[in-house]
Parts: structure tokens; sequence; C-alpha cells
């Protein structure tokens, strides 16, 4: 008797791949990110509610309270006062205000600019490529946190030019990533079909080749609005941001390194709160990047 | 014809060079704000003013500055500052050793540290001390130098205060060097002490703008050491009987140096412009340190000159990246 062939019997389900919301809200990467930065936009919106008390505040006499745990402090003031006395739990929540401020609109504006010539230097080339390309490699000749200093410092000071400094340092690396998708996009066989057909070019680009770039795209603006609320946070801090009224993170650490012999807490609440934010908005960053990236998913 | 494609770099270098030159003198010309109402006593008449202006020339047209400005800059004349009133180049090249110090010490401890603990995951892998290798560094690539210039102040600052906060030498010592690399200079002249002190406050900005990178290295390199660890001439060497840990630093690691290295060098530049507020932390005078007070105090002539400096360290370090890479990869070599 002949051995049973074993034959490749086609399974029963044709393969299909996983939705991409159900991997995204499997991704733990996206669900710790994700969950922090929304828990941070419902502080920012309704801190007024929350905080326990008036930011701006100042009574010398509960001037540098330790925080709630330490010996000496007062009662509702859970992580003490700075030196005038305002209460730093309430200043860190009105400080998320103008860290996810500038995060949302300079790394939006960013993408953007970004976005849009590196789909234009990298789908039509020549000449378009090459001054995108030149313009490109000057930028990157500047230290970003000198240019952004600088920046700064040519507008005056203040959240609006915070944002407009990181938007005209940071459309690069929109456009650098998005110029070698497109590029590379360019050259695989939906594009050539697309052409076959007689789709004009303009629309070969916005209808075929962009929406395979928006993932790249998304996980690559919040690894921006990350770095966005670092560079408001070092502006603040070299006193370049808002004006001193305003809480900022950058601020409250600027006055914590200040007083650091005097009141180290001052400086270790808003360093953890900045470090939870920026890592947050990583670890969403590359979970999205690896849940919306067919290739990765796999 | 590998001449060819020298020439071709140096050349874009001097363009790029011109076009950063270009932008800073536009984007200060814009600057709100008048440098010379900075510079006068109260009471100056308008003569004394318009002599000012035209010693700075700031009477010219916009292009004619510019003309007046490049010339100079190329003899090596950078102006006089503004707030310190000293040669800007003098100042320049004053504060320079210091930062090159610092971002060279943070480049090889960033190599020994990223190349450590790149090894390690390698010759570990498939041990649990890996994924937890993996997991640390990936929470870590997050963390910016300004944050960890922070912790590092509170914690080796303060909480066990083991290394000095500020500054670059302990002003008790009486330093008669001939140039203002005091790390080098102090070793050759075998001055122990000065080098004790001058490493001891450079401990922490060096960790802070090192680590950032480590982890990066740490990233690039330990995934291509598992590439190379599967390649045939690997097995090769392992059938021949070579322990694990010759193979990994012997074979593998001299193929994986490559594509770690053209990404070391961009992500140093990246190290040398966090010198700006790392500096600025730890009140270390190098050139970025000087750089946020002369963007307070408007200083126009010494932006200009540092921005320039900057510029032409980037470029460099561009420049050598790709030298580099050519050298060490025999198909461009020949190409």
């Amino acid at each position: 008797m002949a051995e049973p062939v074993t034959i490749a019997v086609p399974t029963t389900k044709p393969y299909r791949a996983p939705s991409r919301l159900r991997s995204l809200l499997t991704e733990p990467k996206v669900l710790f990110g994700g969950g922090f930065i929304l828990l941070l936009i419902v502080i920012a919106i309704f801190a007024p509610f929350i905080a326990p008390k008036d930011p701006l505040e100042q009574d010398l006499m509960l001037g540098s309270l330790p925080p709630a745990w330490l010996e000496g402090a007062e009662p509702g003031y859970y992580l003490g006062t700075d030196d005038l006395g305002r209460d730093v739990l309430s200043r860190l929540l009105y400080g998320s205000r103008i860290a996810l401020l500038v995060a949302f609109v300079s790394a939006s504006l960013a993408a953007l600019i970004g976005t849009v010539l590196g789909l234009l230097a990298g789908w039509y080339g020549g000449w378009t490529d090459r001054i995108v390309s030149r313009i490109v490699d000057i930028w990157m000749a500047f230290p970003p946190v000198l240019l952004s200093i600088l920046l700064v410092a040519v507008f005056g000071s203040g959240v609006h030019s915070v944002i407009a400094a990181i938007v005209i340092i940071d459309w690069t690396r929109f456009c650098r990533v998005v110029r070698a998708e497109t590029l590379a996009q360019a050259q695989l066989d939906y594009v050539t079909a697309a052409r076959t057909v007689g789709f004009p070019r303009m629309t070969i680009l916005t209808r075929e080749i962009f929406p395979n770039i928006v993932p790249v795209l998304i996980a690559l603006v919040s690894l921006e609005m990350g770095i966005a609320v670092v560079v408001e946070a070092i502006l603040s801090f070299v006193g370049l941001s808002v004006s001193s009224d305003t809480p900022t993170w950058g601020g409250m650490i600027a006055q914590g390194r200040q007083l650091i012999h005097h009141a180290w807490w001052l400086l270790v609440a808003p360093l953890a709160v900045l470090f939870a934010t920026v890592l947050a908005f990583n670890q969403l960053g590359s979970g999205l990047r690896r849940a919306l990236d067919p290739v990765l998913r796999r | 014809m590998i001449a060819v494609s020298i020439l071709n770099r140096l050349i874009m270098a001097a363009v790029t060079l011109f076009g950063v030159a270009v932008i800073v003198f536009m984007l200060l010309r814009v600057v709100p704000g008048d440098p010379i109402a900075m510079m006068i006593a109260p009471g100056a008449s308008p003569a004394d003013i318009a002599a000012l202006r035209a010693k700075y020339g700031l009477d010219l047209s916009l292009p004619a500055q510019f003309g007046v400005w490049l010339q100079a800059v190329l003899v090596g004349d950078f102006g006089t500052s503004i707030s310190l009133r000293r040669d800007v180049l003098e100042l320049l090249l004053g504060r320079l050793p210091a930062t090159l110090e610092l971002a060279f010490a943070a480049l090889i401890v960033a190599i020994l540290i990223g190349g450590t603990v790149a090894v390690t995951g390698t010759l570990f892998r498939r041990t649990p001390l890996e994924p937890a290798i993996d997991a640390t560094n990936g929470v870590l690539l997050a963390v910016p130098d300004f944050v960890w210039a922070l912790a590092l102040v509170l914690v080796l600052g303060v909480f066990i205060p083991v290394f000095p906060l500020s500054g670059r030498v302990d002003p008790t010592f009486s330093i008669d060097f001939l140039t203002s690399f005091y790390l080098l200079e102090s070793l050759v002249r075998l001055r122990f002490d000065v080098f004790l002190d001058v490493a001891a406050h450079m401990v922490m900005p060096v960790l802070a703008l090192a680590l950032p990178l480590a982890t990066v290295i740490t990233r690039i390199l330990k995934e291509a050491l598992l590439e190379a660890m599967v390649q045939d001439y690997v097995l090769l060497a392992r059938l021949k009987g070579m322990s694990e840990f010759r193979l990994v630093l012997q074979e593998a690691l001299r193929n994986a140096v490559g594509p770690a290295l053209s990404l070391t060098g961009v992500q140093f530049t990246f190290l040398v412009g966090g010198t700006v507020i790392v500096e600025r932390i730890f009140a270390y005078p190098g050139i970025g340190n000087m750089a946020i007070d002369a963007v307070i105090n408007r200083d126009l002539p010494l932006i200009q000159g540092l921005v320039l400096v900057f510029g032409a360290i980037f470029i460099v370090i561009n420049l050598a990246v790709d030298l580099l890479a050519a050298a060490l990869n025999p198909r461009l070599r020949h190409g």
C-alpha cells in the first residue's frame, strides 16, 4: 500500500489581516501612551475644577512647604509649595495646558508643511527635489536648541513664538521621512498601475500614495509632540517662553534648579511629569507605528 | 574618482555653510529692538548714535552690510561683542575648547556604554536578560538630554552629592595654561590635581549628553550584531571552535560597526546641539552657555559668530562621517 500523500489543504478561512483598530487596542504601548495623553488632555481642559488651589495665589507664610508625606507639610498642599507659597500640584496641573497646546499645534503645523514639501519633492523630483533637499540640508546644519532660542529672540517671547520656532525647525523631520517614503512608494506596482490607467500625476499622489504614508505620519506626529513638549520646557527654562505668571513645567523646573539646595521637590515634581509625558508620546508613537504598519505587524 | 567625490562633498559643505551664513544674517536683521539702543549711555547725542551705527556698519543697505560682514568673517574678523565689549573671535576661541572637550568626552562615553550594552545583549540573547535590556533601552530612548541633566543634578548633585554642580574647574586653582583645553593640557603637564577636578566637573554634563546617544547606539549596534551572528562566516568561525565571546567581539562586531557608525555621526551633531542647554544647566563655560546669554542680550556679532561656529562643527562632523564610511566600506572605496 502506498504511503498517504500529504497535500497542502487550503485552510477553510482565507487569510485576513487583523483589523487596524483591533491591533491598535491590543498594542500595550498604545494603551499606556494613549491613556496617559488622554488623562493629560482631561486635566488640561478641566484644570480649574481639578486643581485644589489657585496656581497663582501667593502666601508667603506658606512658602517652600515640603510635599504631604514629609515632615512640616501643611494639609491641602499635596506636593508642597514654591518659595512664594504657590501650590505645586495646582501649578503642575495648569502647566499641562501650555505643554499640550504647544505640542498639538506645533506638531500639526510642522507635519503639514513637511508633508506637503516632502510629497512634492519625492514625487516630482528634479528641481523641486533639489531645492527642497538643499534647504533641508542647510536647516540641519543649525543646532535645533540654538536655532529655537534664536528664533524666539527674533519673534519675541511668548507661546506663539515658541510654536512658530518649533514649526520652523522641525518641519524638516517630516519632510525627510515623507520624501523618502514617497520615493519608495513610487517604485511599487500599484503606482505603475495607476499610471497605466492614466490617472493624473497629482491624483496619484493625493489619492494613491498619500494614504499609504499616513501610518508613518501619525507615528511621527506623536513623536514630534513629545519633542515639542521638551522644547517648550527648555524655552520656559531659559525664560523665553510665556510670561513667568503663567505656570509652565519648564518655568517650574527653572525655579527648582535655582532652589535645588533649599527645596528639591520643586525640581522633582515638574521633571517627573515632563518625563512621563515625553515617554507617553514616544510609546504612543512607536506603538502606533507597529500597529499600523502591515510589515512590522506580522 | 574618490578625489572627485571628496571635492564634491567639500563644495557642498561650503555651499551649506554659506547658506547658514545668509540665514543667520537675515534673521538677525529682523530682530525687533535696536542693539545700538542698548549700548548708548543715556543722554548721548544723535551724532554719537550715528557714529556708533557707522562703526558697526548698521547705516548701510542690507546686501552691503552682508558683503562687509562676509568679507570681514573670511579674514577672521567676527566683529566686537556688544555685551562683552571684546573681540568675538577671541571670545569664541576662548570658550570653544571647553565645549569640544565636553562633546568628545560624551561621544567616547556614549560609544563605550552603548557598545558594552549591545555586546552584552548579544551575548545573552535568548535569555531573560535580553528582553530586560531591550525594554529598559526602549524607555530610556525617549529621555532627552535636558531631562537627564536635571535628573543627574538631583541624584548626583543633591541626594548623593558626589560631583560639583556647576562650573568647569574649582576657582581656587591657579591655572596658567597655554590653551583652554584644560583636560588635555593638565594631563600633558602632569597636573593631576587639575585633571581630576576638571574631570569631576565634567561627569554630570558628559553623562547627560552621552546617555541619549548611548541608547541609540545600543539599539542600532545590537540589531546589527544579531544580524551578523547568523551569517555564514560566523557559523564557520563557530565550527572552528571559536568562543562565543570572541565570535561577537572579533567577527560580528567588525561587520556591525558600519551601519552603527553613520547613525552615530548624525546623532553626534544632536549631541553637540545639546551642549547649549546642558552647559546652561551646569553653568559650564562653553560656547553653548555663551550662546544663550548672547541671545538674551541681543548681542548680534556674538550670535552670528556662535551660530557660524556651530554650523561649521555640524558640517565638519557630517563630512567626517561620510569620509569614514567610505574608508570603512570597501565597495564605496573602490567604486
